[in-house]
């Protein structure tokens, strides 16, 4: 039964199991900056109540953000918390939305975005949710590449570099978070685990990098994490004003 | 007139204005009160000396403007770009009366856009015709989110669309400004998308497309289409504010537009009263990017300033510098071989 297979609640402290909620956020981002829900400080209240329900609650930097990304993160931080033993029931919460009514109702009956906005769509969010997940996997393989070059791996090294080459590269630490970073997104692409013989960068429609110096190829993939740093550069400055206004 | 310490006067145009009204007698919900909120965050965005009190911000007066923007904002000309919201505002936020009022006084300093919205249909085609001969009409403002009844948004590749920007080349009203909005349907795609810029710029090569706040938060997107289409132009507005509290952001945003657009075809716009001129002016002129920016797109020369700052907008509206200043009784003349030398010199 799966009830057994449950951690006995009882068995961890409130300070454990909201850790262990806080952790589970962690792993969700908005996809368009590629960035954790909670570092991004959009999480406003994380609740565990009768020892096996969780509250949740966000706010985003804006009455009007747009409602599609809204209701992807409000089902992937249901969906991660869900997956944690000992939860019996999630319940997120978007707070001052224009749309907040319609995404909590759907996140919570697990609609899709075509039910919880009825008319209003043509599908449901994949193609969206991919196209976001081919800029954050730019970003992230850019990121890794440049340190790598910084480190002394050269053009050919990285073309041809296996993931099983990568892993067992000597990084540092922080080359060790990029790598980490990366090869998160590189699965998710795949929508499988890594396979240590296959490439390890390829173009986010899993080409072989084009030929020559990599210089041309970053320089134009080096777009998407301009475009996200920016956007989380505005995010965060609109919700700090948010957050202090007191109208 | 911005005069630079060399003496070399600079005529700024200042591609993005508002007289709003979001006066608790005007707005007609909570999606009014929400929307000027919103603003106000963004206004807080700026340098704290300028932030004005709440009321204040929800309407401002002429005499407000006058010296914001003409009297301490160096601004020679200023573009109205309406934005009508009715479904949140009883008489507009923005509204093209207001605007043209404030043109009255001002005739040689402002121009006043008009804007359209295709789910008026064959009605508001009529209507468009109207506007152009009462308010002589040289350049338009669309904002696709525009909220109507049960409508969140629009497309520029919509049918009727395609009408109204006949209708307008029609009309010789030359520059079609664009905003996008977070509410586009259909809601799962990405309402910022800037994708049907590119198709009506292709298919309207007479007409320019200002893309105001560069496409954000697709500005990696609009660079491409930019890059691809000479009709289509960066409009600053919200991205200069960038400068007060993250330059170093502002500096990497304005690298990217001169390496895929170049200094011709970006547009100043303080989006005033979301943000003031003054400052923003004052920090433009001395900005120099740092050298690992400038090594991969090249440093901004005091030419691309003058360009932004008001030459391109003055292109595109037809105005004629010189006869501005002669006009505004200002010195004229010399200033382009000075424009070089002082090119020359940096």
């Amino acid at each position: 039964m799966a009830a057994e297979s449950k951690c006995d609640p009882t068995q961890m402290s409130l300070e454990d199991q909201m850790a262990a909620v806080w952790s589970a956020l962690e792993a969700v981002t908005d996809p368009e900056i590629d960035e954790a829900v909670t570092s991004l400080g959009f999480v406003t209240a994380v609740n565990v109540v009768d020892g096996d329900k969780v509250a949740i609650e966000f706010r985003l930097p804006t009455y009007w953000c747009a409602p599609n990304f809204a209701f992807l993160m409000a089902s992937d931080m249901r969906d991660g918390v869900s997956n944690l033993s000992w939860v019996r029931s999630v319940s997120v919460k978007l707070c001052d939305h224009f749309c907040a009514n319609l995404i909590n109702r759907g996140v919570e009956q697990r609609q899709d975005f075509r039910d919880a906005f009825p008319g209003e769509t043509d599908g449901d969010l994949d193609a969206l949710r991919r196209k976001f997940l081919g800029q954050a996997f730019q970003r992230r393989q850019e990121m890794l590449i440049r340190y790598l070059l910084r480190a002394g791996y050269d053009s050919d090294w990285i073309k041809d570099a296996s993931v099983n080459d990568l892993m067992v590269a000597p990084l540092d630490e922080q080359g060790d978070r990029l790598r980490n970073l990366y090869l998160i997104m590189w699965r998710r692409i795949r929508r499988s685990s890594a396979v240590e013989h296959e490439r390890a960068f390829t173009t986010e429609n899993l080409e072989p990098l084009p030929p020559g110096q990599l210089n041309v190829y970053l320089r134009k993939i080096s777009a998407a994490r301009h475009n996200a740093e920016f956007n989380g550069v505005f995010c965060r400055s609109v919700l700090t004003m948010r957050k202090s206004r007191t109208l | 007139m911005f005069t630079t310490e060399s003496g070399d006067e600079i005529f700024v145009v200042d591609g993005h204005v508002h007289l709003w009204d979001a006066s608790p007698e005007n707005t007609k919900n909570k999606y009014g009160e929400e929307f000027i909120k919103c603003f106000y965050d963004y206004h807080r965005l700026g340098p704290d000396e300028y932030v004005w009190p709440f009321e204040k911000y929800r309407k401002y007066s002429d005499e407000d403007f006058e010296k914001d923007i003409f009297q301490n904002g160096y601004v020679d000309l200023a573009i109205f770009n309406p934005q009508y919201l009715g479904d949140f505002y009883y008489h507009g936020f923005s509204n093209l009366d207001r605007a043209d009022n404030f043109k009255k006084k001002h005739p040689d300093q402002v121009i006043a856009n008009g804007f359209w919205d295709p789910r008026n249909e064959a009605k508001g085609l009529k209507l468009l015709e109207e506007d152009a001969a009462k308010y002589q009409l040289r350049g338009i403002k669309l904002y696709t989110a525009e909220w109507k009844g049960d409508s969140k948004g629009w497309k520029l590749t919509d049918p009727w669309s395609y009408k109204y920007l006949e209708k307008t080349q029609e009309l010789g009203i030359k520059n079609i400004h664009v905003h996008k909005g977070p509410t586009i349907r259909p809601l799962n795609k990405d309402a910022f998308d800037v994708g049907d810029v590119d198709e009506v710029a292709s298919l309207f090569p007479d007409l320019n497309f200002i893309v105001e706040h560069c496409g954000i938060p697709r500005l990696n997107d609009f660079c491409f289409i930019a890059a691809q289409e000479p009709n289509v132009y960066a409009g600053l507005a919200v991205v200069m504010a960038l400068m007060c509290r993250r330059p170093a952001y502002f500096n990497e945003i304005i690298s990217e537009l001169l390496f895929w657009l170049g200094p011709d075809r970006i547009i100043f716009g303080s989006d005033y009263a979301l943000w003031q001129p003054k400052w923003m002016i004052e920090q433009f002129m001395k900005l120099e990017l740092p050298e690992d920016i400038a090594k991969e797109t090249g440093q901004i020369t005091p030419e691309a300033k003058r360009k932004i700052l008001g030459e391109n907008a003055a292109r595109l509206y037809g105005i004629d510098i010189d006869e501005r200043k002669k006009k505004l009784g200002l010195s004229t003349g010399s200033k382009q071989s000075e424009s070089k030398r002082v090119t020359a010199v940096a």
